[in-house]
């Protein structure tokens, strides 16, 4: 355990550079403001998988809720550009807290295997409802307004709205698991049965767990969608095969069940999909597939794991 | 002294066997009662349906006045009735200390409760309780690190950490160590007589159970058999052919 | 939704709608059986299977380009099949089988991504589909269609399943797997190789959805990115069924069948797809729910 201010002195240290970043690597702005997006996906996946054992192939049902609820927003809301995108980010997180809230009770009650096809399910009907539905643009998905400024600050301002939030997950989430509700969904994960015959409230602590999920994904997809100009509904909102299944791989890859796991594994994540996309064209795809079938069988502890158990 | 518990007339099967048949038993305040009776008698699926595992084909369960038999094992447990396991279940990634944090009473429990930390008196409760089974100096230790005999004194004190009205105990000498029984009555007793727990206990060791029940249930083929004071039940002709008979 | 009324005027609409929905749900049922087989002996979710039965409609797809008629290509697909997940297991899939489900289901579902963009990087996307030179059969004064190919499909679906059937039961490695299923520990002490159980179910699934995706190929199409919805489909018939119950994976299969087409006919055919993986969240929670009034939970 390392002492507060040793510790205080490296959250500094990663806080500078990650300020410094789009004025040091300028071309690369956007793909470390992936990075972020990819950090908020391994941290809000581990929250009910890693923590708390119901391991969700679905979670980017929120993203494409968030992403879609600001993108309505700001198409109808009238406002100029900083003011509706503040109602839509504000009314994305908040859409994807609710359909967390209301979802939670019957889809959390599925055990292991049945939550994760479950939940798989859930995504990929998504995708195909959205895909249909004329209100928010069907198949060709939704424009989202064009930012009022020059292209480099464009990347900048949403390269920081994302550090923001993937920031804001980091704390929250660190907040959480030191106290109570982090033992609760510990045990829960642990035996649930134990916890449920000690009086715990499993269904209240499962659906928190996931709205508080929610919450950072319909911020994060609300960004998101605007950081890209447009919102489609499969390759992007509710991208299932993609996003939805690297949000699990990443968690996995860094640590389950860890804070900095997670991050870590999106980190090594973004990196070699960066690689793939960039040394692979055309096959990355495929690489893909095979890094997760990879990782999947070789390393289900993760580097967090793997460096606890080399102690 | 009013039942605590009371049970009338309960009947349960599992497709065609029938596991409780007519079964009914009462549990005053404060008593220390003892539930035995031959392997395949139907004391483990009693224990289950009255914490709420299983849901029974008729009777009634009433525990402090209330009906139960149609509750989840979570409300039940949250009105005061708490079971420990006969294989002992606790959090084996946890510290001792963790598992009975995660132990305490979950009363009303709002958003702002969930996200708080365990104040300063749950720290100390605990710290009382590990010390009353004797497992303060291995607080920090993962639980799974504890050897057998520790875990079940380690469920006791989690169980106790929840200040039930009752306990239901499922064997609780299974399993342990001749020497440390002793020490395990004891506790129970004390948990019986200073923190007022009621305890209906499951068990096969014969010494413990007259030791420490003031009064005995004996199933045998899923009904009761006979009940009564341990001395009548031990001179209970019924009582000891039933044991016999299944051997 | 203005189908609806058409149903109650065309009662005959009715019949075609259960009678296609039946025929398609033998295939459906027969590739519900493979995953049963896999995931009661190796203890493993296949979320791959969809894309098994995609590769078994490529092979017919290419075999009958090349000059083969498309009727024998079927049980080419399911060899070719048989050897590819024999091969799979050897290498990768051995690694997986005594692990948890949830490596199970990422590592095959890393796996149905592999082979879904390898048949898009290799083949392209477009949607193919085999002409099977067969004609049509009419009914009901010419109001309700059948395709004999699907009827083909439905007798080739159904011997196959009778075939798995007698298998299972009377040769000896077949009962070896059934006895891996039941309980493996005590199938190895008894002299049972687990390891060549694995890997000859992995193969017999390999060679269902082979044979399976040939009939997918000629009956209806096939492209890169419809595996998953086999995978789905399957999976929902076997938590209704259950595992070893294939009187209820053939009730189920036609089940499905035929609401998948009332919902494609009801909803349009573009919500399809969301029907049937929104039918298994419903299903799931729904059976959760049932089990739960008893005190239960899906284990």
């Amino acid at each position: 355990m390392s002492r507060p201010s040793t510790r205080a002195a490296r959250y500094a240290a990663l806080a500078l550079v990650a300020l410094a970043a789009p004025w040091l690597l300028p071309s690369y702005t956007t793909q470390m403001t992936f990075l972020w997006l990819m950090v908020v996906f391994a941290l809000t996946w581990d929250i009910v998988g890693g923590q708390m054992g119901y391991n969700s192939f679905g979670n980017v049902l929120f993203f494409g809720i968030g992403a879609y609820a600001c993108a309505v927003v700001q198409r109808d809301c009238g406002l100029g550009y900083f003011g509706s995108l503040a109602l839509g980010t504000a009314l994305a997180a908040l859409a994807g807290t609710l359909a967390a809230a209301i979802l939670g009770p019957g889809i959390l009650a599925l055990r292991g295997q049945y939550f994760a096809i479950g939940t798989l399910g859930l995504g990929i009907a998504a995708a195909d409802i959205a895909a249909g539905w004329r209100y928010i643009g069907g198949g060709s998905g939704m424009v989202t307004p064009l930012f009022p400024g020059a292209v480099g600050a464009r990347e900048r301002f949403f390269y920081y709205l994302l550090l923001v939030v993937a920031v804001l997950t980091f704390a929250t989430l660190r907040w959480l698991y030191a106290g109570r509700f982090g033992l609760t969904i510990n045990a829960i994960r642990d035996d649930e049965e134990k916890a449920e015959a000690m009086g715990i409230r499993t269904t209240r602590h499962k659906t928190v767990a996931w709205c508080i999920s929610a919450l950072f994904l319909g911020l994060a997809g609300a960004v998101a969608g605007n950081m890209l100009g447009f919102i489609e509904p499969r390759e992007f909102a509710f991208a299932g095969s993609t996003y939805g299944v690297w949000m699990v791989l990443m968690a996995m890859l860094g640590g389950r069940g860890t804070l900095w796991g997670p991050v870590i594994g999106a980190c090594v994540f973004h990196i070699t999909q960066e690689v793939f996309w960039t040394y692979l064209l055309g096959w990355q795809r495929v690489a893909m597939g095979l890094f997760i079938l990879v990782v999947a069988v070789y390393f289900p502890r993760g580097i967090v794991g793997w460096f606890r158990q080399a102690r | 002294m009013s039942d605590l518990l009371q049970v009338r007339n309960l009947t349960k099967s599992f497709g065609g066997v029938v596991a409780n048949r007519e079964v009914s038993l009462s549990v005053p305040s404060d008593a220390i009662v003892g539930l035995i009776g031959p392997n395949g008698s139907g004391k483990t699926t009693l224990f289950n349906c009255i914490v709420g595992y299983q849901p029974i084909d008729r009777g009634s369960i009433t525990f402090a006045g209330r009906e139960v038999s149609r509750l989840r094992v979570p409300e039940i447990a949250r009105l005061g009735l708490i079971r420990t396991f006969q294989q002992t279940r606790i959090y084996r990634n946890m510290s001792c200390m963790q598992n009975m944090q995660i132990s305490v009473r979950h009363e009303s429990e709002g958003l702002r409760t969930m996200f708080s930390k365990f104040v300063s008196e749950v720290n100390a409760q605990a710290d009382a309780l590990l010390e009353f089974v004797g497992l303060y100096d291995r607080s920090l230790l993962p639980a799974g690190e504890l050897s057998f005999g520790q875990q079940k004194l380690l469920e006791l004190a989690m169980a106790l950490m929840n200040r039930p009205k009752m306990l239901l105990l499922d064997e609780p000498t299974a399993g342990v160590n001749p020497t440390l029984i002793n020490g395990l009555i004891d506790r129970l007793q004390r948990a019986n007589s200073e923190f007022g727990i009621t305890l209906l206990v499951i068990e096969h060791n014969m010494r413990a159970i007259m030791h420490l029940a003031q009064h005995i249930y004996c199933l045998a083929h899923g009904e009761l058999l006979a009940s009564g004071s341990p001395q009548a039940i031990q001179n209970d002709r019924r009582v000891v052919d039933a044991y016999l008979a299944v051997q | 939704m203005g189908n609806l009324t058409l149903l109650s005027d065309a009662p005959v609409l009715n019949l075609q709608l259960l009678l296609d929905g039946i025929l398609v749900g033998a295939v459906f049922a027969l590739v519900a059986y493979g995953m049963a087989l896999v995931w009661g002996v190796m203890k493993l979710i296949n979320v791959a299977q969809g894309e098994f039965v995609l590769l078994g409609g490529y092979v017919v797809f290419f075999l009958v380009r090349a000059g083969m008629p498309p009727l024998p290509a079927v049980p080419i697909a399911a060899a070719v099949m048989a050897i590819v997940c024999w091969a799979l297991y050897r290498v990768v899939i051995f690694r997986i089988v005594e692990k948890d489900l949830f490596t199970s289901i990422l590592a095959t579902f890393g796996l149905s991504i592999l082979i879904q963009q390898l048949i898009n990087q290799l083949y392209g996307s477009d949607v193919r589909t085999v002409e099977s030179g067969l004609g049509s059969l009419f009914f009901a004064h010419g109001m309700v269609t059948v395709a004999e190919v699907k009827l083909v499909a439905f007798v080739g679906a159904g011997l196959l399943g009778a075939l798995l059937v007698w298998f299972l039961r009377q040769h000896r490695l077949g009962q070896a797997i059934r006895a891996t299923a039941q309980n493996t520990r005590a199938a190895r002490i008894l002299g049972v190789d687990t390891d060549r159980v694995y890997a000859a179910t992995f193969a017999i699934n390999g060679a269902i959805c082979g044979a399976a995706g040939g009939l997918v190929a000629m009956t209806w199409t096939i492209h890169p990115y419809s595996g998953l919805s086999y995978t789905v489909r399957s999976f929902m018939i076997v938590v209704v069924a259950g595992l070893g119950n294939l009187a209820g994976v053939i009730a189920s299969g036609a089940g499905l069948g035929v609401a998948e087409n009332y919902a494609g006919f009801l909803l349009g055919a573009e919500y399809q797809t969301a029907f049937v993986f929104s039918l298994l969240v419903v299903i799931l929670v729904g059976r959760n729910l049932w089990l739960m009034r008893q005190r239960k939970y899906l284990k």
